[in-house]
């Protein structure tokens, strides 16, 4: 399309097996990379450390809006029942806690699940519809049964031809210089 | 080479057959499962759905002269005013629960052979459940003011009364309906990106890749996914028992004999998870079948879920046999009449029948011959399906016809217009189903792809 020189927006390059991506994480890892990915068709277990990642902070986000449930399950029913709507019910007491505890639980299960569903994709910057790994033709083969390493051009030891050499170095193959088309 | 290592060379030593037959790379995976939605249907799909959606339509149309004429049109009379609207809406939510219990409790407990089934479970748990909203939005007769069943603000200054069990089943049911739907759609994200890989230029691509929300494998995301699959298993679990716990309750709190006993939370449970097993072998066997899943769907499969049907058949059949005893321990003359009219009086042939279908018909699975014959299981399967549906109409509607004085009594019959609705919701259910089977991927790929033995990161040492 243009003639000027296309900008290297990072670099692709994939591995043989789940195992071989694993070391290659923890190769880049130690090399001081920061801002790299790695891609596969499931999970690979191990891969957080193997990366260097933190504990995912889901379990608190999910933990708070758990409590902000039930409080306000208790809330709303004990405001409903014993101030703004007081009805004698079998000469139960107008706060019968008792009798409001199935509703605050699914409440708080319900605030908690949601909070989890939407707190994953606020922390994976989910829906993202486009990012530059799309460029390459190769990158579909992530979803089916290619494994594969992003290393970002914003990297602070990102270098064309270096992070090339490297990659290469620690087995990586069908090296790609993602470009915007 | 990821495709090469062959499950035998990285099986497990202690000798177990594998779970996934035919040694699969990833990419066969990925092509049998996406080939199902990516071809055409073999024919049996458009006869099953062209009978399911006429079955759908009656069922709605029925529906809708419900809602102009009103529930007379239903065999309720005086004492029994509570018949197959709740009957079915207990049998719809309780089968739901075995896709409940399969991705989340089985997940939990780390039983790796869920990973083929727990798709199509997922699926069957959000149809069942709609299909059993279906009937407490019909019953109250009046379907516009169904939302009176919310705690919504309203100018009358009128709120719901939270001291009644109906109340906490609207809570159980709707927040079960969310976070099933949740949860199965979180399932879906990574197979979604699968489907739009393989996608051509046009509609469908742009569809799945909205769907599956620009998901790249990434795992920094796969990181954070995972996370969130847990605390979604480990929230769905309390919650599926408390939802059929909120169901029992509608009869339980209640003073009328035959539904005034402590054990029924535990009980509607357990049946919750009968019947729900029931359904998904019922359904299991001719996925399987037509669509050549077998090496995904295998007879171990098949195996595990009749003894979890024979397991779970067995604390149905106990709470059956505790409801008499406490029925005779009690010494209320009341609660004595209510349990010998129920296997004698006038409703005994269906009392009979479910006793026949939940706790005779399931001794079958003791035999390995018998649990390994897909023909054996189906038949035996139905026959669970409708024992469970007949538990709920013994409960129900034995127990409302002859309550405390005789001259109160009265039969129930169904008129057409009862049994029209329930197997229209029948209809509704499969054309759901077979609409899934068609444009959703079945088996959940990137979940069986973590569990074949390439998977394991170690699997690829030079030992």
């Amino acid at each position: 399309m243009s003639t000027e020189n296309k900008k290297a927006l990072g670099i692709l390059a994939e591995f043989a097996n789940p195992g071989e991506l694993l070391k290659a994480a923890e190769q880049i890892r130690d090399a001081g990379y920061r801002k790299f990915d790695v891609h596969s068709p499931f999970p690979v277990h191990g891969m957080d450390n193997a990366m260097g990642l933190r504990q995912s902070k889901l379990g608190f986000i999910a933990g708070i809006a758990g409590l902000i449930g039930c409080i306000g399950g208790f809330g709303l029913q004990g405001w409903v029942s014993a101030i703004e709507y007081p009805l004698v019910i079998s000469g139960k007491p107008f706060f019968s806690f008792a009798a409001f505890v199935p509703v605050a639980f699914e409440l708080t299960i319900l605030f908690a699940a949601i909070a989890t569903v939407f707190g994953m994709f606020h922390l994976n910057r989910l829906p993202q519809l486009f990012h530059n790994v799309f460029y390459s033709e190769q990158f579909a083969k992530v979803t089916d049964d290619g494994f594969m390493v992003s290393i970002e051009a914003g990297d602070p030891k990102f270098d064309e031809t270096k992070t090339k050499e490297f990659l290469t170095s620690i087995g990586g193959t069908s090296l790609e210089i993602i470009e915007a088309k | 080479m990821e495709s090469t290592v062959k499950s035998t060379e990285a099986a497990p030593a202690n000798g177990k057959v594998p779970l996934i037959l035919g040694n699969p790379t990833f990419n066969t995976v990925t092509e049998t499962i996406s080939g199902i939605v990516e071809n055409k249907p073999p024919r049996i799909w458009w006869g099953i759905f062209s009978v399911a959606v006429v079955l759908a339509a009656m069922g709605i149309s029925m529906i809708g002269y419900l809602i102009w004429e009103g529930t007379g049109i239903w065999g309720l009379n005086n004492p029994v005013g509570w018949g197959w609207a709740i009957v079915n809406f207990v049998w719809w939510v309780g089968i739901g629960h075995a896709g409940t219990l399969i991705s989340a409790i089985l997940f939990l407990l780390r039983q790796r052979w869920r990973t083929s089934i727990n798709r199509f479970a997922e699926a069957m748990t959000i149809f069942a459940v709609i299909c059993a909203l279906i009937f407490p939005g019909i019953h109250v007769g009046r379907v516009w003011m169904a939302y009176y069943m919310f705690p919504l603000p309203n100018q009358m200054g009128m709120w719901p009364n939270f001291r009644s069990p109906l109340l906490w089943d609207v809570f159980a049911v709707s927040t079960y309906f969310i976070v099933s739907l949740m949860f199965w759609y979180v399932g879906l994200i990574p197979d979604l990106a699968t489907l739009r890989d393989r996608a051509k230029k046009g509609v469908r691509k742009y569809v799945l890749a909205a769907f599956s929300l620009g998901w790249r494998g990434a795992n920094r995301h796969w990181q954070h996914y995972e996370k969130a699959y847990l605390l979604l298993a480990g929230l769905s679990t309390p919650l599926v028992l408390s939802v059929h716990t909120v169901v029992s309750f509608d009869f339980a709190v209640s003073q009328l004999p035959g539904w005034h006993t402590t054990i029924f939370p535990p009980y509607f449970v357990a049946g919750a998870i009968f019947s729900g097993f029931a359904m998904v072998t019922t359904l299991a066997i001719p996925v399987r079948h037509f669509f050549g899943l077998k090496n995904f769907i295998t007879d171990k499969h098949l195996g595990n879920m009749a003894m979890v049907m024979l397991l779970t058949g067995y604390m149905v059949g106990y709470a059956y046999g505790c409801e008499f005893f406490v029925a005779w321990y009690s010494g209320n003359e009341y609660e004595q009449f209510a349990f010998i009219n129920r296997a004698f009086g006038p409703y005994a042939w269906a009392y009979w029948t479910m006793i026949f279908c939940n706790v005779v018909v399931p001794q079958i699975f003791w035999s390995k011959k018998m649990r390994g014959k897909p023909i054996v299981l189906f038949i035996a399967s139905i026959l669970i399906n409708v024992g469970m549906w007949f538990e709920r109409f013994v409960i129900t509607v034995t127990s409302l016809s002859r309550d405390f004085i005789p001259a109160n009594w009265d039969y129930f019959s169904p008129t057409i217009f009862d049994v029209g609705i329930y197997v229209g919701t029948i209809g509704i259910f499969l054309s759901l189903f077979l609409i899934f089977l068609r444009f959703l991927p079945t088996i959940a790929m990137a979940e069986v792809k973590f569990i074949l033995p390439q998977a394991n990161p170690h699997a690829h040492e030079n030992h």
